[in-house]
């Protein structure tokens, strides 16, 4: 079954299957050497730029500012959350979630 | 490849949404079809209708368009009525009720809380009284901006109200501008004062003088050269990419400005990149092609007759929002060249309830001819007041509160929507600027010669409240405080237009909110101590360094208390005594 992802509103929502599911505005902990210097990236998540699905796990590029450091910049693509048997499942929000440079398998630069 | 935004607009868009969204008026919201929301809700800001952000299901912004902030007389009443009767949801801000009127930095306005089943019989009333939402979001041409008192401002070199009444009527419903890679705002400004604010939008046509006999002929007197206006194209403030307008030597008498303009979007809609909307402004293609390319292509593809070069500006005379100088903005009593005044009025962040807007209505009914206009700093005007009844009217309880003579802080004061119901913010934003004017009205002595101080609050960097061009600009972000998250504010400095417009230059990151009205109260202790005589703050902040500045601001905790510290954008409406997600209301039942 495919999933529909979209980025929405400029970048204000990753839309999964036609419902806006992860949300700009939080803040998310990140392995991201990519990004900035930080053992965690501590990052406020302000637009995001891309989405794609992996397997079940859906993925994101997103623009930030890690606020321990200052850096910002657009992250690798990093897991928001997985679709299992039609439901999206958002990870819990303190989860340390790794950025890597591998796009995931389908992927879409919408918005 | 092109966007899913592309690929839906290619099916529908432009002015055959309305039938379909009276459809879903009538049957109800749960009639969207789940799989085709997000296509639908895109469309719906075509018409002027933008869904508020998470736990506000079913409801919707509804932005009305009023070129140039003109409302003629009745109009006022008419917004008033719709804001009283159909812009109440289950949420009251604490501060300005359950019914409000939001006046816009784009001289338009914004009603809260509109349920799609409402839609018909408020667009019924609206069109009635020659009102209408159309276009006012989406990608196409938005709101056309200008000197609000177009028209009667004693200070006018060309009377610009016609010109831009001639563009809405062209392009509002035009379909072959209405479907634009993205939105294409304009400003239209006759004054000499700047305030048409020209410099940050999409396409300017700004005062300018052109020289009888064409190039080359020695320069005659101002009474024998025609007045028109020179184009710039390409500003705008979004997305950490501000822009200025790009002057692309073109000048144009009134009567060819709809043809010039028309050709510039043209331009734009054939050329702009439909792939990434991050790419699409007019102001990314202007980067890219530079000016000259712009100014060439619209000769040879977009326009049958020659070109001018540009013409003599009055940009040195440009005071709006400039810093220093009278006229930063349009608060006050001023002259119109009809012997009559506008009085400019004080709208706190631009919102004012529901009864006062008819109140308001009322008095400029009264006292006026009924006219009141709206000004790109969030204010209302009330023109056409003769002088034998100005002094009763200033003397109206009203004015109190909206007031012609507010304090620097107050009339400083601009910010945008927010996490109140904006997707996109990070922080809360009108209810803070509202306690942080107040705060430093209290608390905070600016030197006696200092009557202007711009400080612009928004929740993002989609730039809304306009953040790069204020004295202080407050930009939202989060930081931890003792290990918490908390939402904080990027704080800019020297940022105005003018003769040479500057943007802010961001001095100071992630200040915690509650630190903020300290870190101003610093500033401007310093400020007073160790400015030049006579000198202004953004000429203050122009001589000193980022790092000099920094130290400056100096954030610390005073007696400013700042309830909404915590994430507001995880509750679905952040004054809720229950704020929670899972105390969000259902959508609006149809009735
Ligand atoms: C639900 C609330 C709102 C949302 C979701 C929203 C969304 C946006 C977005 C996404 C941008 C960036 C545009 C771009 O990249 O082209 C923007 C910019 C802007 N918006 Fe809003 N907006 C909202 C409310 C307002 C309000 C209340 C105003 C006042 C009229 C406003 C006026 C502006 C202005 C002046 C800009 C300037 C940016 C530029 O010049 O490029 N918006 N808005
Ligand atoms: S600046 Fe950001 S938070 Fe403020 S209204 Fe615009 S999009 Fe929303
Ligand atoms: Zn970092």
């Amino acid at each position: 079954m495919t999933t529909r992802l979209r980025v929405l509103d400029d970048g204000a929502w990753i839309s999964v299957d036609d419902s806006r599911e992860v949300r700009v505005s939080e803040l998310w902990r990140l392995d991201a050497p990519d990004l900035c210097e930080c053992a965690l990236t501590d990052l406020v998540v302000e637009n995001f730029q891309s989405v794609g699905v992996d397997g079940s796990t859906v993925e994101v590029q997103v623009y930030g500012q890690c606020i321990a450091c200052g850096e910002a910049g657009t992250t690798g693509w990093v897991p928001v959350g997985r679709v299992r048997g039609g439901e999206f499942a958002e990870l819990a929000r303190s989860a340390v979630r790794s950025s890597r440079a591998r796009p995931p398998r389908q992927h879409v630069p919408d918005r | 490849m092109v966007t899913d935004v592309e690929n839906w607009k290619s099916e529908v868009y432009g002015n055959e949404i309305r039938d379909r969204l009276f459809e879903f008026a009538e049957a109800g919201f749960d009639s969207i079809p789940d799989d085709e929301r997000d296509a639908w809700f895109e469309r719906f800001k075509w018409w002027g209708l933008y869904h508020q952000r998470n736990g506000q299901e079913g409801y919707f912004m509804m932005r009305i368009g009023t070129p140039n902030g003109v409302l003629e007389p009745g109009q006022l009443r008419v917004v008033g009525e719709i804001a009283d009767e159909y812009a109440r949801g289950p949420g009251t801000n604490p501060i300005f009720g359950d019914a409000y009127a939001d006046f816009t930095t784009r001289q338009s306005i914004q009603l809260h809380w509109i349920e799609l089943s409402d839609v018909p019989a408020i667009f019924e009333k609206l069109e009635e009284h020659d009102l209408s939402t159309q276009q006012a979001c989406g990608d196409s041409w938005r709101n056309i901006v200008g000197n609000p008192v177009a028209g009667k401002d004693g200070q006018e070199v060309i009377d610009a109200w016609p010109v831009i009444r001639e563009l809405n009527e062209t392009f509002k419903g035009n379909d072959d501008h209405a479907n634009l890679p993205r939105k294409w705002k304009v400003s239209v400004t006759g004054s000499a004062d700047g305030s048409g604010q020209g410099d940050i939008n999409d396409l300017a046509f700004e005062p300018a003088y052109k020289t009888a006999g064409g190039d080359g002929a020695p320069r005659g007197s101002e009474a024998g050269d025609a007045v028109g206006f020179n184009v710039r194209v390409g500003g705008g403030l979004a997305r950490n990419e501000p822009r200025l307008a790009r002057d692309i030597d073109v000048w144009v008498p009134p009567e060819r400005v709809p043809d010039v303009a028309g050709g510039l979007s043209a331009l734009f809609r054939d050329h702009g990149d439909r792939e990434d909307r991050y790419n699409a402004r007019v102001k990314f293609l202007v980067d890219e092609w530079g000016a000259a390319e712009v100014r060439e292509t619209l000769q040879e593809e977009y326009v049958d007759f020659e070109l001018q070069t540009a013409g003599r500006d009055v940009r040195e005379e440009y005071t709006y929002n400039a810093g220093e100088g009278e006229r930063n903005d349009l608060i006050g009593v001023h002259d119109q060249k009809d012997g009559r005044n506008f009085v400019g009025l004080n709208v706190l962040v631009g919102r004012m309830g529901a009864d006062d807007v008819l109140e308001l209505a009322d008095l400029a009914a009264e006292y006026g001819s009924g006219e009141v206009r709206l000004s790109q700093r969030q204010n209302v005007i009330v023109t056409d007041v003769p002088d034998d009844a100005l002094d009763e009217f200033l003397d109206e309880p009203l004015l109190e509160h909206y007031s012609p003579d507010p304090s620097p802080f107050m009339r400083g004061s601009v910010a945008c929507t927010g996490t109140e119901f904006c997707s996109l913010s990070i922080v809360e934003t009108k209810n803070r600027q509202v306690r942080f004017a107040r705060w430093l009205k209290a608390n905070v002595e600016l030197p006696d010669d200092v009557d202007e101080f711009h400080v612009h609050l928004s929740g993002c960097t989609a730039s809304c409240a306009q953040p790069q061009i204020a004295d202080v600009s407050l930009r939202g972000m989060k930081t931890r405080k003792d290990g918490d998250p908390v939402e904080a504010l990027d704080v800019g400095l020297g940022g105005g237009l003018g003769e040479d417009p500057q943007f802010a230059r961001w001095v100071t990151q992630r200040v915690p909110v509650d630190e903020v009205p300290g870190a101003i109260a610093n500033l401007v202790e310093r400020f007073a101590a160790e400015r030049d005589a006579g000198e202004s703050f953004r000429a203050f902040v122009a001589r000193h360094d980022d790092d000099e500045l920094d130290a400056f601001v100096d954030p610390k905790e005073t007696d400013y208390e700042d309830p909404m510290m915590h994430n507001t954008k995880r509750t679905w409406y952040p004054y809720a005594e229950d704020d929670g997600m899972e105390d969000a209301p259902s959508p609006p039942a149809d009735d």
